[in-house]
């Protein structure tokens, strides 16, 4: 049975369970809000009703109502724009506003921000409220998430992305009142928490109180040091998003322009994560292999998300001995660059800088781990989101949309498709079977679509058969899931033989360093289709195919799973449960 | 030893009455406030004095919580079992105790305060001609020991739960309730009988019953007297509002600031639990009820049922929309019934008595009575319960005994924070929880805080809205920083800095806080600034136009100044914290109104009314 309402005199039926603001949306009505988030193919409905921005009149009702968490009820009669309404939302935003920073022009999210918007939406030109406002230090400790409480607008968003979605629970309300933010208990820094540095939060948050830790300038400096041979790699799911930055529509595949404004910013080298995630695909299924032949420390996780990583070191230390020891491709690559690529290309490894582009803020932290770094000298010396290049290449008065399609430089430039899907959840787990069943079968299999492990999902399941060995694996992606899945294995429910586990929902395509999706999933969805379509486009689409990857192992690292391939591209664990 | 059946419960409370009894029984206040004002020393000196005249076979001491007589603490009463005749005094010292005691019932001991008897201390559950005073809530509570359940179940305690649940069903019980017309004491008034049948008509095989007794504002008290004086009054009621919806488990949410009512508590579900009153299968009928405390950390928001809910849980102690109501979707997402201390009090008796004679007291909106905290400036401080429908007057001038010092009424507070002020236009109105809506204010818990002349309304506003400002959990935007902003309003008000726009600003903000807000902490705000502008509006234009604060409170806007009233003395010289005031012996002394800090101390010092306030 619907219900059936009339909103602004026009009548609307919505199912059980609808908000008014879910009816408006129905009849193209917007309602402004700000702290509602919501993302419907992650089961993500946060309405915490605490902004009060979308108040509106309810005939019979002696209060406004806040329409993103009210019920549509039967026979309701809903005015959005009474002046009452609007005289409310408008002290509601200058009550915002007198908060607020008003240094817009300096904010990290300027034109990104959503408070910024609706006081634009609204037109509010003059504040009639002043007075105190909040100060806290700012918290730069970490090396990936700035946080600037200043900023907090106590939307809880953050909260959610924390807690109900990462279960981190790093995030959380702390004081009352006027005093009332959101931020670790005892306002600790996040680099002594046990935060996992995912920046779900950052993509949540809708104002400048949350954001990346800028690393554009000491890239800059790097570029114009003449001492400095300069090599970047990007990240498989920058290509498939940094267009939107650049007003090209989301799904757009855009590895020939970026490769021409890298360069056009002066790098030196320009080459691909994808090489190194091939690389990680043949040293992690050599593993699985080795593991499913002897039987033991089933199922083998994934490790190439470094927060999902250092989630694990501090949730569940008890499992460390699970994950893959495989490097995560950055790691590699930066190990490779500074090793394999150094020698090829007669530089001392200390005067070669290697700049990372992620879509990721916990890359940041990762290329920090001390475990990368070797005689002081780390295999990633910087790591930049997808974000920030595209805001360097703004600065630079690069025009994206118009440049030529540029091409990798060789020979860590060269890639296959299996790589290209390691940007969304799924990608890791299928290129590894890829590789794993032309390996069991030992010949070149046609049938080398896993479609049982794509798609947005949270947790995904499949059998696989490999010439009649049969596989049980699983991918998840979003922490939450990540903790169930784990939570099954420790009490014995599970039995999976290798499990691929991304800390962000939907994996990196929705990165905390990605450009801001402010909700709206469908741009996630064509990011994904983007990377699957760039997979089937390739010529090589398995990475042990690579030829740049063959010609490694042959010039330099032996044979996957070598002595000096361990050396070289694995790591270890720490227990850091306190 | 286990109470099985309705007859047993009976039997027991005939023996217990039927026991010989010593022919004078001694009350002790001994609540908090009387503990705090020195009762356990006249206890001690009342145990020596016994114990040294060898007056064990004669007197028989109670401790009992708070006789409602905050004004007169430490107080005692004695009460002569043959001929029913009660004597009460306050302020006693130890060093009373043996003239009282000699005194006996028979007279008066000298050199000592005593109570008149039918203002404070009516008889229990009726109201007399010519006493105000009755009491439904409070009819334990300072009277019985709160500690030896044997004294609750000679008075009939439990007799309401036996009744409702071996004669009465479950849907019995909830139109008994409805009938009687119990709406809820904490605040809103909310019909108590429809909470029970929302939450009796969800199917669940797990309920709640929660008693909040996160009691908090400003001068209330009515819970903590009640839960430290009369628990058993309370569990009771919980067990019968468990069997009405179906819960079997019940918790008191209870601030840990309260630790005398935790202990009293905890020591009469005991005591309750070891004769079967409480536990499994409840006078054989099969009904099984649990009792457990949940303490809360002391934030006033915590006392709204969803923010009291997230709290138990163990998440931040803040509220949600509602719906989903507590009723259908409650603790652990549970139907639960949450109601505050005040409204189980009056549960037990109207399922003894009926509901057609808890309709005979109170109006035919809000029936039965009501507990008020009577505060601030009235000569007799106390808690008192009245009839709903008593009239301010005769609670502040009547009971009270009107305003300390002989000073001028001006306004009574109720409604704590949430409410509003009442002027001496209003003196005369039958208080209900309607009658008050429309004055402005709202019936709350029932603190009432009585103002004089010397009360500038603009102080009193930003008092009440400091207090939402600390309490605020911050949640929402219009209480986090509205309040905020509104304070900081009040605040240039009183300090002279205001522009004259300040009163409109005040009033829209106000209007945008209650219609946006997301729970009644929030909503209700702006009603102490509303309430004081509508009234008083002349009071803070004084403040904003001509920097004059007319009580003389606002320190900002007064200043001393010594007359040629001055004799010389040089006491004010010489109290002076900052040493602004100079003059020779004999001659006029003057203020540095430069370095005066408007402390008051030469004020107040000055024998011979020289220093005036300007």
């Amino acid at each position: 049975m619907n219900i059936n309402l009339k909103i602004n005199g026009q009548p609307v039926s919505v199912a059980p369970g609808s908000t008014i603001l879910e009816a408006a949306e129905k009849l193209e009505i917007k309602i402004p809000t700000l702290c509602h988030f919501k993302m419907d193919c992650f089961h993500v409905d946060h309405r915490s009703a605490s902004c009060r921005i979308c108040v509106v009149e309810v005939k019979g009702r002696p209060n406004l109502a806040p329409a993103c968490s009210t019920p549509a009820a039967e026979g309701m009669e809903v005015h959005t724009n009474t002046l009452r309404a609007i005289n409310a939302r408008r002290t509601i935003l200058d009550l915002l506003l007198s908060d607020h920073p008003k240094d817009c022009l300096i904010c990290p999210k300027n034109l990104n921000c959503q408070l910024q918007a609706l006081a634009q939406e609204m037109g509010l030109h003059h504040l009639l409220y002043k007075g105190e406002q909040s100060t806290y230090n700012k918290d730069l400790s970490s090396q990936a998430i700035a946080r600037d409480l200043d900023k907090c607008i106590m939307c809880r968003r953050c909260e959610t992305a924390c807690n109900a979605i990462q279960t981190v629970g790093v995030l959380s309300g702390v004081g009352r009142g006027f005093n009332a933010v959101v931020a670790p208990a005892g306002l600790k820094p996040l680099a002594e928490t046990e935060c996992v540095f995912c920046g779900q939060c950052v993509q949540a948050c809708p104002v400048g109180a949350l954001s990346e830790i800028d690393y554009k300038y000491p890239v800059w400096r790097a570029l114009n040091d003449p001492a400095k041979t300069v090599v970047v790699q990007t990240a498989p799911a920058v290509r498939v998003a940094i267009g939107e930055a650049f007003g090209l529509p989301p799904g757009s595949v855009s590895t020939g322009k970026m490769v021409t404004a890298l360069r056009m910013l002066g790098f030196d080298r320009v080459f691909d994560t994808d090489f190194a995630a091939d690389l990680t695909i043949m040293e992690e299924t050599t593993e699985l292999i080795e593991r499913i032949k002897s039987g033991r420390n089933l199922p083998i996780l994934t490790s190439c998300c470094p927060g999902w990583v250092k989630f694990l070191e501090h949730q569940f230390p008890e499992l460390i001995y699970m994950p893959s020891t495989a490097k995560s491709p950055q790691q590699m690559f930066g190990a490779i660059t500074k090793t394999y690529f150094a020698q090829k290309a007669g530089i001392a490894p200390e005067n070669l800088t290697v700049v990372s582009v992620m879509p990721c803020l916990s890359k940041k932290y990762e290329a920090a781990r001390e475990e990368f770094s070797r005689d002081g000298i780390r295999d990633v010396d910087i790591v930049i989101s997808t974000r920030e290049l595209a805001d360097m290449i703004r600065e630079a008065g690069i025009q994206f949309d118009q440049l030529e399609e540029g091409e990798y430089d060789s020979p860590l430039g060269e890639s296959t498709g299996a790589a290209v899907i390691f940007g969304a959840t799924g990608g890791v787990l299928e290129a590894a079977l890829r590789t794993a069943a032309d390996w069991i079968a030992g010949e070149d299999l046609q049938e080398i679509d896993f479609t049982g492990v794509r798609g947005l999902d949270g947790i995904k399941e499949a059998a696989v058969n490999i010439n009649g060995l049969e596989l049980h694996v699983a991918v998840c992606s979003g922490l939450g899931n990540a903790r169930k899945l784990l939570e099954k294995i420790q009490k014995g429910e599970a039995d999976y033989q290798a499990i691929e586990i991304m800390a962000c929902p939907g994996g990196c395509l929705n990165g905390g360093g990605q450009p801001y999706h402010h909700g709206d999933t469908t741009i996630l969805q064509k990011r994904l289709e983007a990377l699957y379509r760039d997979d089937k486009s390739q010529p090589v689409r398995k990475s042990h195919r690579n030829p740049s990857i063959q010609r490694l192992y042959a010039e330099f690292l032996g044979e996957p799973g070598s002595h000096f391939a361990h050396q070289l591209l694995h790591t270890a664990y720490v227990d850091r449960r306190k | 030893m286990k109470i099985t059946s309705p007859e047993e419960l009976a039997q027991n409370a005939a023996a217990l009455k039927s026991r010989p009894r010593k022919p004078i029984k001694l009350l002790v206040s001994m609540g908090t406030c009387g503990i705090a004002a020195g009762t356990a020393a006249v206890l001690k000196a009342i145990h020596q004095e016994i114990a040294e005249r060898n007056l064990e076979n004669a007197i028989e001491v109670s401790e009992v919580g708070c006789m409602g007589l905050c004004h007169a603490e430490p107080v005692i009463m004695l009460a002569d079992e043959a001929t029913g005749e009660k004597l009460i005094y306050g302020d006693v010292t130890p060093e009373q105790v043996p003239a009282i005691l000699a005194a006996g019932t028979s007279s008066i001991a000298p050199g000592t305060r005593t109570l008149e008897r039918n203002w404070y201390y009516p008889e229990f559950e009726t109201a007399k001609p010519g006493e105000p005073q009755a009491r439904i809530v409070l009819r334990n509570t300072g009277r019985l020991n709160p500690e030896n359940i044997e004294e609750y179940l000679a008075d009939d305690g439990y007799a309401a739960l036996a009744k409702a649940v071996t004669q009465m069903t479950p849907q019995q019980v909830i139109d008994l309730i409805t009938a009687s017309g119990l709406r809820g004491r904490g605040g809103g008034g909310f019909p108590t009988g429809r909470k029970w049948q929302f939450a009796a008509d969800q199917k669940s095989e797990e309920k709640f019953i929660i008693c909040n007794a996160d009691e908090g504002d400003p001068g209330a008290f009515m819970d903590r007297a009640v839960l430290e004086g009369d628990p058993h009054t309370v569990l009771e009621a919980m067990a019968i509002g468990g069997y009405a919806i179906g819960a079997h488990t019940g918790v008191i949410y209870i601030r840990a600031e309260y630790p005398l009512a935790v202990r009293r508590l905890e020591i009469a579900i005991r005591q309750a639990e070891e004769l079967g009153l409480l536990g499994r299968n409840i006078f054989d009928s099969g009904f099984d009820f649990r009792i457990e405390i949940k303490y809360g950390a002391g934030a006033f928001v915590c006392g709204e049922e969803t923010a009291l809910i997230h709290s138990i849980e163990g998440k931040r102690g803040e509220p949600t929309v509602k719906p989903p109501f507590p009723a259908v979707e409650g603790l652990w997402k549970k139907p639960t019934v949450v109601n505050n201390v005040e409204t189980y009090a009056c549960v037990g008796a109207i399922v003894r008595k009926g509901a057609e004679w808890f309709r005979s007291l109170g109006t035919a909106g809000s029936p039965g009575t009501k507990v008020f905290a009577l505060a601030g400036k009235v000569a007799k401080v106390g808690l008192v319960e009245v009839p709903m429908g008593t009239t301010l007057r005769d609670i502040v001038f009547g009971i009270g005994g009107g305003i300390k010092n002989g000073r001028a009424f001006k306004a009574v507070q109720t409604g704590g924070p949430s409410g509003g002020c009442i002027t001496p236009a209003n003196l005369d109105l039958p208080i209900d929880y309607e009658a008050l809506k429309s004055i402005g204010s709202m019936m709350g818990s029932g603190g009432m805080i009585v103002m004089d002349e010397d009360d500038c309304m603009v102080n009193i506003a930003k008092f009440f809205l400091e207090f939402t400002l600390d309490e605020s959990c911050g949640k929402c935007t219009p209480c986090r920083i509205g309040n905020r902003r509104m304070y900081e309003m009040l605040n240039e008000i009183t300090e002279g800095r205001a522009s004259l726009d300040v009163i409109d600003r005040l009033k829209t903000l106000s209007a945008t806080i209650k219609d946006t807000a997301l729970c009644g902490l929030g909503q209700t705000s702006p009603n102490p600034v509303l309430s004081t502008l509508a009234n008083f509006e002349d009071e803070y234009l004084a403040h904003v136009k001509d920097s004059r604060c007319p009580a003389g409170v606002c320190a900002k806007l007064i200043r001393y100044e010594i007359s040629d009233r001055c004799v010389g003395c040089g006491l004010c010289l010489h109290r002076c914290p900052v040493n602004c005031i100079s003059g020779e012996r004999k001659m006029r002394h003057r203020i540095d109104q430069s370095r005066c800090i408007k402390c008051g101390v030469c004020f107040q010092t000055c024998k011979f009314h020289a220093v005036e306030k300007h």
